[in-house]
């Protein structure tokens, strides 16, 4: 998708936060990643290498932390939980889904020094 | 690659860009000593001495990665919501008729106040073509970037002299995969999908199809010289977005144009109507 996007904008919240915060290095850095938000993984980590450099979060560790995607089924009209986007719904084998949770980009939170 | 912020590798083209104090702000604040080689991100190193807190610590940040874009867009929306602006984010893959549509769609608006954002890797035709049908049009050029952002938007709407009341059409940057990421601060994404693309492609690309409210199958004139199924397109559509608005339209022939402009003035009127209740 748009991982070196995503690294800019967590280099932007890793500044802004060492402002606040008053760090110099962060040691881990846990993001949490829905199901669906469309984010390849080993794109973002390597990008996350590249655009830390120079920043408090240069080597820092990254976890992905997955989180579960969750559609609205329009022919049971019942939350499901699915893993792929395009998947039937579990329950009723419907095909009408809409996603209501897996998209998020989030950075959970930070170990800092 | 694409880049958050526009200023690095975008510009305004038909625009002096440089940004004298007090331009476009969105409510963030910083200073103009850097060049936006690098906006936002350059405004001072984060070197604060603190004694005793060598100690590792744990900070609950709880932020979404593309936040300061999301901000960036809301202020975008309340300045086009005080305005009385709808705002259409189109987007499509290349080649599908965004432009073609754009110009048709401004003739047939006739004198309803419009403006353009044109977003493009590169070149100044697209808005071009728009300025030819008299409409005025700004346009974008994303260098390395492969899609718009808030920022952008913010600053090109403040090139252009919005009217109350008006349209404002955001032609995206063609690609069906990094602009449903990102919210221009627009009233609805518009999805342009030519028949020639393949029935399939709202399943190979579905998060963009998912986040429009509307889905304009283009070109139908050349339908019938292929072996495109229009009611495929349409199920698969439905398929990944089942509150998907359709509409059959060929910008060339005009066919099918009239629903679209309806559809426009529909929504127009209901954001209008909500405003003032």
């Amino acid at each position: 998708m748009h991982e070196m996007s995503l690294a800019e904008g967590i280099r932007q919240i890793v500044l802004d936060q060492a402002r606040s915060h008053g760090f110099t290095a962060v040691r881990v850095l846990r993001l949490e990643i829905g199901r669906f938000a469309g984010v390849e993984k080993p794109a973002l980590a390597f990008c996350f290498d590249v655009v830390m450099r120079g920043s408090p979060a240069e080597g820092a560790k990254l976890e992905m932390i997955d989180l579960p995607g969750l559609a609205m089924c329009y022919d049971c009209m019942r939350e499901v939980q699915i893993d792929d986007r395009l998947d039937p719904c579990p329950i009723c084998g419907g095909g009408r889904l809409v996603p209501v949770a897996g998209d998020e980009m989030r950075i959970k939170d930070m170990e800092v020094v | 690659m694409c880049t958050v912020c526009g200023c690095g590798d975008a510009r305004l083209a038909g625009a002096d860009h440089h940004h004298p104090e007090g331009h476009h702000h969105h409510g963030h604040s910083h200073d103009h000593d850097h060049s936006h080689d690098h906006l936002h991100f350059g405004s001072g190193p984060a070197g604060v001495s603190v004694g005793g807190m060598s100690q590792s610590r744990l900070i609950e940040v709880e932020t979404d990665i593309l936040a300061k874009n999301d901000a960036h867009a809301t202020g975008n929306r309340r300045v086009l919501r005080a305005l009385g602006i709808y705002a259409i984010n189109l987007v499509s893959s290349p080649g599908s008729g965004k432009t073609t549509l754009l110009c048709k769609t401004i003739e047939m608006l006739g004198t309803t106040p419009l403006a353009v954002i044109e977003g493009d890797q590169q070149t100044e035709n697209d808005a071009d073509r728009i300025r030819a049908t008299g409409a005025p049009a700004i346009q974008i050029n994303t260098g390395k970037g492969c899609h718009l952002d808030g920022h952008m938007v913010g600053h090109a709407m403040d090139h252009l002299a919005l009217k109350p009341g008006s349209f404002l059409f955001i032609e995206n940057v063609g690609n069906l995969v990094c602009p449903a990421a990102f919210d221009l601060g627009e009233d609805a994404k518009v999805a342009i999908l030519s028949v020639t693309e393949g029935e399939d492609k709202p399943l190979k690309y579905p998060d963009m199809f998912t986040a429009a409210k509307l889905a304009i199958m283009n070109k139908v004139d050349l339908a019938p010289h292929t072996d495109a199924d229009l009611d495929a397109y349409e199920a698969n559509l439905r398929r990944v977005n089942p509150l998907i608005q359709i509409l059959r339209v060929s910008a060339r022939t005009g066919e099918g144009m009239e629903g679209w402009i309806r559809w426009l003035k529909a929504q127009h009127a209901a954001k209008t109507l909500a405003k003032a209740g």
